[in-house]
């Protein structure tokens, strides 16, 4: 039951990315000017035989359902176009650059997950209490925040004020040919200041909704159980109500992905992250319009792939739905 | 002998009335409306009375703060004056905002209308189109969109509208469907009234509470969105927003703290303004808190 559901899943996630192609056709398609000087994007002085040669490529002199089809089975055969700037295809330039925007958002993801739940848990306690005002407060200063702006104020404090942390890229150049647990300490200590950044909004946000989801089920009959039959405080908490408060901040946790995503584009600008979003900056820059829908449909990738891993911990941790369709 | 007394007939309080008097009874909620008046009326007279272009260069760049008068906030890398440029930027960054949470509401509220009301495949439809665009990444398709279409004021605020109406659909078709069901609205379908009759007349306006909350966070969520783009340059060049600032001053941050650091105050403090004002107006709609 459980296989049959993954598969649709997965189906209903491979159509939403064809959507996704399609509309980066219609894009180019809809933007003003020839096609091909669209794609050709950043070069200025295009010569007349290099725009043959796209035109030839993409088929534009056919008709559109043609052309559809043509680009449809280039993106199937992972060619999403050439930046001519960086003279090399699309694709390869996005792989060398999804592992370090993965790595970002995760990390974010997890972070605020955790702490922002460990907030909300111990707030719960104490609806009236020092931490639960703290905890509103933050979330309502967390919401309203520009996080590329948190971002500098980091680099600023961090820069000149307390030189902890390196505020700039992800890794030393003096640490190019160290050893992998060097390296890897050096990643992460880079990776310190965006992953926080990027992590604050929603940290608060989390805080706040287990917060609420915590006191609704703290109230509940079978936490009354739990400390009736004398289970430990820490047990009741942690075991008991926390499951059960987890699903809501997991439905959250899925939704924000995409945004997520967003926020990382401007963390990684500020930091200099060498990561998709920081490449869709440089590519939209230079008005080369192959990488960035390449970066998008990525992008949008990534966002079907937490979808379907929203759903299907979501049937994990609530058995409930397993035998649903 | 006294006269009989006569009690004064019930009038029933007006639902704006009611509202506000639960509005105003939270302090928060009337700091945040405060607030956004206050920076209203700052940029809107500041930029009127405050005779200087903010792209003009006025003295020598990187003028620390509180030294000279006439610069109360120094100057930015090229001696542009960070008041001046406060004082113009506000205008256009929540004009735009505001454009652009109209542009969500438009389509969020049609859509979502449309599939809650009507049901079977006219939902399914929508809601597949829905989930489609909640699968782009919101900031990056802005991006894409600005680009493509050259931006302009108009551009930049359609494409946040593009990019964030759907949360306004699901709600608004969430709204429907649970009113729609309602004797009122089968009393109206009894009397005679028509499906468009029914959708704007009988069902939008009992839906407005949870609408218009969501149009001020709204409001919020594409004034950051303006920020972000201009930030990385992506907005209008000839206008001057807080967002810009920022993006223009950033190579220089560790030179000059001021100039990146006051326009993102202004967009902090805006922000939360307006989602002070959106939280009050939840709580002031939500009747299970009126008997506090």
């Amino acid at each position: 039951m459980t296989a049959s559901f993954f598969i649709r899943r997965i189906a209903y996630g491979l159509l939403l990315m064809l959507g996704v192609v399609i509309l980066n056709f219609l894009l180019i398609r809809l933007a003003p000017g020839d096609p091909a000087v669209v794609i050709a994007g950043e070069m200025g002085g295009i010569d007349a035989q290099m725009l043959a040669a796209i035109r030839a490529d993409y088929g534009l002199d056919k008709p559109l359902p043609t052309q559809l089809w043509i680009y449809l089975s280039n993106v199937v055969q992972g060619n999403l176009g050439e930046s001519f700037f960086f003279n090399q295809p699309v694709a390869t330039l996005i792989s060398a650059r999804i592992g370090p925007t993965i790595l970002l958002v995760l990390t974010a993801q997890v972070l605020s997950i955790v702490i922002g739940m460990f907030l909300g848990v111990i707030a719960a306690r104490k609806p009236n209490g020092p931490l639960s005002g703290f905890v509103s407060v933050f979330a309502t200063i967390g919401y309203a925040v520009p996080v590329f702006w948190t971002g500098i104020m980091l680099v600023i404090l961090f820069a000149s004020v307390f030189p902890i942390f390196p505020v700039e890229g992800m890794r030393s150049v003096r640490l190019r040919d160290a050893g992998p647990i060097a390296q890897f300490f050096d990643v992460a200590h880079h990776l310190v200041l965006p992953a926080f950044t990027l992590a604050i909004i929603y940290l608060a946000q989390y805080a706040r909704l287990s917060r609420a989801s915590m006191m609704d089920v703290l109230g509940s009959d079978y936490i009354r159980t739990a400390r009736a039959k004398g289970a430990t405080e820490q047990s009741v908490l942690f075991k008991h109500a926390l499951r059960n408060a987890a699903l809501p901040i997991l439905t959250v946790a899925g939704l924000q992905f995409g945004n997520l995503i967003s926020g990382a584009l401007l963390v990684e600008t500020v930091f200099n992250w060498p990561g998709m979003g920081r490449l869709a900056f440089d590519s939209i820059l230079r008005r080369n319009y192959p990488t960035v829908l390449g970066v998008l449909f990525f992008a949008a990738a990534m966002v079907v792939a937490a979808n379907i891993l929203t759903d299907l911990s979501y049937r994990w941790a609530d058995p409930r739905l397993r035998g649903r369709e | 002998m006294t006269e009989p007394t006569v009690p004064e007939p019930y009038v029933a309080e007006s639902p704006g009335r009611e509202a506000w008097r639960m509005y105003s009874r939270n302090r928060t909620a009337l700091f945040g409306l405060g607030l956004l008046f206050v920076i209203l009326a700052i940029t809107f007279y500041g930029s009127f009375f405050y005779a200087g272009d903010a792209y003009d260069i006025v003295w020598a760049p990187h003028e620390p703060p509180m030294v000279t008068p006439e610069f109360p906030l120094g100057t930015d890398y090229l001696g542009r004056d960070i008041v001046t440029g406060m004082l113009k930027g506000g205008g256009p960054t929540m004009a735009v905002g505001a454009a652009a949470a109209l542009i969500t509401m438009v389509i969020g509220v049609s859509l979502g209308a449309l599939a809650g009301f009507y049901g079977g495949w006219i939902d399914t439809a929508l809601m597949r189109f829905t989930e489609f665009f909640q699968v782009l990444p919101a900031l990056l398709f802005a991006m894409v969109l600005v680009t493509l279409f050259s931006p302009s004021l108009w551009t930049i605020a359609f494409a946040i509208g593009v990019v964030s109406w759907p949360q306004t659909a699901r709600l608004t078709r969430a709204e429907f469907m649970k009113i729609k069901e309602l004797e009122y609205v089968t009393a109206a379908r009894a009397i005679g009234a028509k499906n468009t009759r029914i959708i704007w007349k009988v069902i939008l306006p009992n839906a407005a509470p949870p609408l218009i909350v969501s149009a001020a966070l709204t409001i919020g969520v594409a004034i950051l969105f303006e920020a972000g783009l201009s930030f990385l340059g992506l907005g209008d060049p000839n206008v001057m927003s807080w967002g810009l600032m920022i993006g223009a001053n950033r190579d220089q941050l560790l030179d000059a703290w001021w100039p990146v650091t006051f326009p993102g105050l202004a967009i902090f403090l805006t922000v939360l303004a307006v989602s002070l004002v959106g939280d009050g107006l939840n709580d002031a709609f939500n009747p299970k808190l009126r008997e506090r």
